[in-house]
């Protein structure tokens, strides 16, 4: 079973069939660009089907339909969007800053392409297997903020600097909750590897074997993810009620649509690092000695597993946009400074301790 | 692939967006427009610049996330070591986020965690 739902015989074969007729560094060459080719389209089918989604999801919620027009059950309202916003006057205001300008959507999309580039999607399906995949997908996604603060100053509008200033704040304090929740996980890993992290979960997911320290870090996980990937409820950096769009305010056409399409990246690449560490990343549920139940769900492919558990966290992360008010930013840094931080350096050392005993699973 | 491939989403990323925005200017129409190119206020005239000094408190939250953060990196290798280091990785950990702590309960002390 294993072997069948290896994607490295795929890429293995690839490789062999590109060596046939190519130097070695033909073959790097060609292979990178593949996986370039693979993981633009993917970004690009990502942005559709999760801005249709979202659509749909706080459509239901309101009990409305949504998008029902452009095709079946509109499932064809983003690609008529994205005409629609191919088409748009790119305008830049007078008073703003050209070059920054220009550059924001560059940095905050690069920012989203390269922590992509770490995640684990199926056995043998990983672009990058770094020895410090946390470390590097932690460092490389909160390079997006340098491009909201960015976006909002060189617009020259004191909506755009309020948004991005309320970004700033928020996107860095909650950095910290995130590694430090990740952290919790890998005391017991002890790997920073993804690949490595995900195998050792075979006989269980961690949010199980790790008692409640690891259930508590996955909710801090939860929280703080939401927070720094300014989905609502922590929505304020683009409060349209009080800063109409927050930093984007004087951005249309493309460049604002790339703004979303990173935004929805970053909420698929938490979710896929939560997944991962918590969740058990591709592997297949399994619970203790049920043989039989094991080997049923050792039929259904790890790439199924993978994304099946993406998008229970991307719903989840839709649920609390309608499910909570918005908070204030003195409750926003309240919340993360005095009760999640504080909690999260007990349940650090909780979990050290459990690892020492050895009383997790 | 090792890690010389980061070269390649690198250029992957900036190619996508250079591209989109390449098209988009090909297919979008122009128009000056002077008041079309004002900032954004509402709809009035703007006043005055955007570019102004704003609230200290931003840079006070900062400086603390720069102290954190640095201490989140220091907990990184300690976090992968600490089941074969034992109990010495336990003890001093322990008394590192003691240390952490007082910072921290000194900055609630001083308000710096205050939004004013």
């Amino acid at each position: 079973m294993k072997a069948l739902y290896d994607f490295s015989y795929l890429t293995n074969a690839i490789h062999q069939w590109l060596s046939s007729f190519l130097s070695p560094n033909g073959v790097m060459i060609t292979e990178m660009i593949l996986v370039g080719l693979a993981f633009m389209l993917f970004f690009a089918v990502l942005g559709l089907v999760l801005v249709y989604a979202e659509r749909k999801v706080s459509a239901f919620f309101q009990q409305r339909l949504g998008p029902m027009r452009v095709g079946k059950w509109g499932t064809a309202q983003t690609i008529a969007d994205v005409i629609k916003l191919l088409m748009k006057e790119p305008i830049i205001n007078k008073e703003a800053d050209r070059f920054l300008f220009n550059l924001a959507p560059y940095i905050i999309m690069m920012a989203a392409f390269m922590a992509m580039a770490a995640l684990p999607f199926a056995r043998g399906l990983q672009a990058l297997d770094f020895d410090i995949g946390i470390l590097y997908v932690a460092a490389v996604s909160s390079l997006g903020v340098i491009g909201i603060l960015l976006a909002g100053w060189s617009s020259n509008n004191k909506y755009s600097l309020i948004g991005a200033m309320r970004a700033g704040a928020q996107i860095i304090s909650y950095e910290l909750s995130v590694a430090l929740s990740l952290l919790t996980i890998v005391v017991l890993t002890g790997s920073l590897q993804l690949s490595v992290i995900v195998e050792s979960q075979a006989d269980g997911w961690w949010l199980f074997k790790g008692h409640i320290p690891a259930m508590i870090a996955f909710l801090i996980f939860l929280i703080a993810s939401t927070a720094e990937t300014n989905r609502g409820p922590f929505d304020l950096a683009e409060a349209e009620s009080e800063l109409t769009a927050g930093f984007h305010t004087e951005y249309s056409g493309l460049k604002f649509a790339f703004f979303f399409l990173a935004e929805f990246a970053n909420m698929f690449i938490v979710s896929a690092i939560g997944a991962t560490v918590f969740l058990g990343g591709w592997m297949p549920l399994h619970i203790g000695n049920w043989e039989g139940f094991n080997a049923i769900m050792d039929y259904i492919p790890p790439i199924f597993w993978f994304f099946g558990k993406v998008s229970f966290m991307i719903f989840l992360m839709m649920w609390f946009r309608w499910t909570f008010p918005r908070l204030r930013i003195d409750q926003l840094l309240t919340l993360e400074w005095k009760y999640l931080l504080p909690i999260n350096l007990v349940n650090i050392l909780v979990m050290a301790f459990i690892g020492l005993v050895g009383w997790h699973f | 692939m090792g890690s010389e491939a980061l070269v390649i989403f690198f250029i992957c990323a900036l190619i996508m967006v250079g591209a989109g925005i390449l098209v988009s200017n090909l297919l979008a129409p122009k128009s000056k427009n002077l008041q079309k190119e004002e900032p954004y206020e509402c709809g009035i005239p703007t006043q005055g610049t955007a570019w102004i000094q704003f609230r200290v408190g931003y840079y006070l939250f900062a400086i603390i996330f720069l102290i954190f953060d640095v201490e989140t990196v220091f907990i990184f290798p300690w976090a992968v070591g600490m089941k074969q280091a034992g109990l010495a990785a336990f003890i001093e950990i322990v008394i590192f986020f003691l240390v952490l702590g007082l910072g921290l309960l000194y900055a609630w002390k001083k308000k710096a965690l205050t939004w004013e």
